[in-house]
């Protein structure tokens, strides 16, 4: 049976979404990146003089690496810086493809709702396919599909936290409200089980790059969230149990040795 | 005439976007240039003329999240 993610008319096997910073050296990021099955890979733009070569280089690895792109808008804290940056990317990446990210708040990197919806409605005349990094407020994220997102990414914790899934509420709502949009929990997550627990609230897929990038060994941090997150999906599919209050024996009662002796009577 | 290249204050007579960029030694298809703020798409470099006080990015790809 195929379960595969689509995003803007794209299929996908692998629902896990790395970023390509932190890591040790560019040689551990790649082995990383092919260990966690990614088959899409966020990186971004910075002033570079002519004499640097990282532009160079990174451009050669992602050549070789056959991902998708997915360049960033990461410290834009204005509409129009973001819209400026991912016109940037587009001429040099060659694509549409687009993480949009607006900075509110430099304490939490929060992203801004109002210049995040604004950015997407000119980015979206101007042809880009839109990925929003957003909180998780329902609102916010309806007026994101308003103006033309069709996949929508909110964080699980802020950037580099990895504090998990802080709002459950907040993240089953959006499952709950927007069933047949792509959600996709961006940032904050930790640790394999946090993704895994994403996953099996409905959420199409999880994309985050500290908790591989700073783990001690990341190639077997990013196997063992690739693991996680088949895991989640295949439990979501299956569909979880109905948790209740009080237990319930799995162990047949009928037939128990004993049952007449009165002194099985439990002890206070 | 005076400009800023990523914030840094260079002098320069050249007139066009393209020339001043081979100037600095800018090579290749992997940056792209802002003025201004305003994303400057590569096909407008020669056209493009340069004033005193623009203000110039030229960006390339690094690692992101």
């Amino acid at each position: 049976m195929s379960d595969q993610l689509e995003l803007y008319g794209k299929r996908f096997d692998s629902r896990l979404l790395v970023g390509t910073a932190l890591y040790p050296s560019p040689a551990v990021m790649r082995e990383s990146v092919r260990e966690s099955g990614a088959e899409i890979i966020t990186l971004s733009l910075r002033r570079q003089g002519p004499e640097q070569q990282q532009g160079k280089m990174l451009w050669d690895y992602i050549r070789e690496s056959g991902c998708r792109l997915l360049p960033n808008t990461a410290g834009c804290k204005t509409p129009r810086e973001a819209v400026a940056l991912a016109e940037m990317s587009r001429e040099i990446f060659h694509t549409d493809w687009l993480k949009l990210e607006v900075v509110g708040d430099d304490y939490n990197l929060q992203p801004d709702p109002y210049g995040l919806v604004e950015a997407a409605r000119e980015l979206v005349k101007r042809g880009f396919r839109v990925l929003p990094y957003c909180t998780d407020d329902l609102l916010v994220c309806r007026r994101l599909l308003d103006v033309g997102c069709e996949v929508l990414m909110p964080w699980g914790a802020p950037i580099g936290t990895g504090l998990g899934l802080l709002n459950k509420y907040n993240l089953r709502t959006l499952r709950e409200r927007l069933p047949d949009i792509p959600l996709i929990v961006d940032a904050g997550i930790g640790a394999p089980s946090q993704a895994a627990e994403a996953m099996e609230m409905g959420y199409d897929a999880v994309l985050l790059n500290t908790a591989i990038a700073k783990a001690q060994d990341p190639v077997q941090m990013a196997r063992a969230f690739r693991l996680a997150i088949e895991s989640g999906r295949c439990a979501f599919a299956a569909g979880l149990m109905l948790q209740r209050q009080t237990a319930s024996p799995s162990t047949p009662t009928l037939d128990m040795p004993f049952w007449q002796q009165a002194d099985r009577v439990p002890q206070e | 005439m005076e400009i800023q290249v990523n914030g840094e204050h260079k002098v320069s007579d050249t007139g066009d976007l393209a020339a001043l960029l081979k100037e600095l030694g800018y090579s290749g298809e992997a940056f792209a240039v802002a003025v201004n703020g305003d994303f400057v798409p590569r096909a407008q470099y020669t056209q493009r003329q340069l004033q005193h006080g623009d203000r110039l990015d030229v960006v390339a790809p690094v690692v992101g999240g």
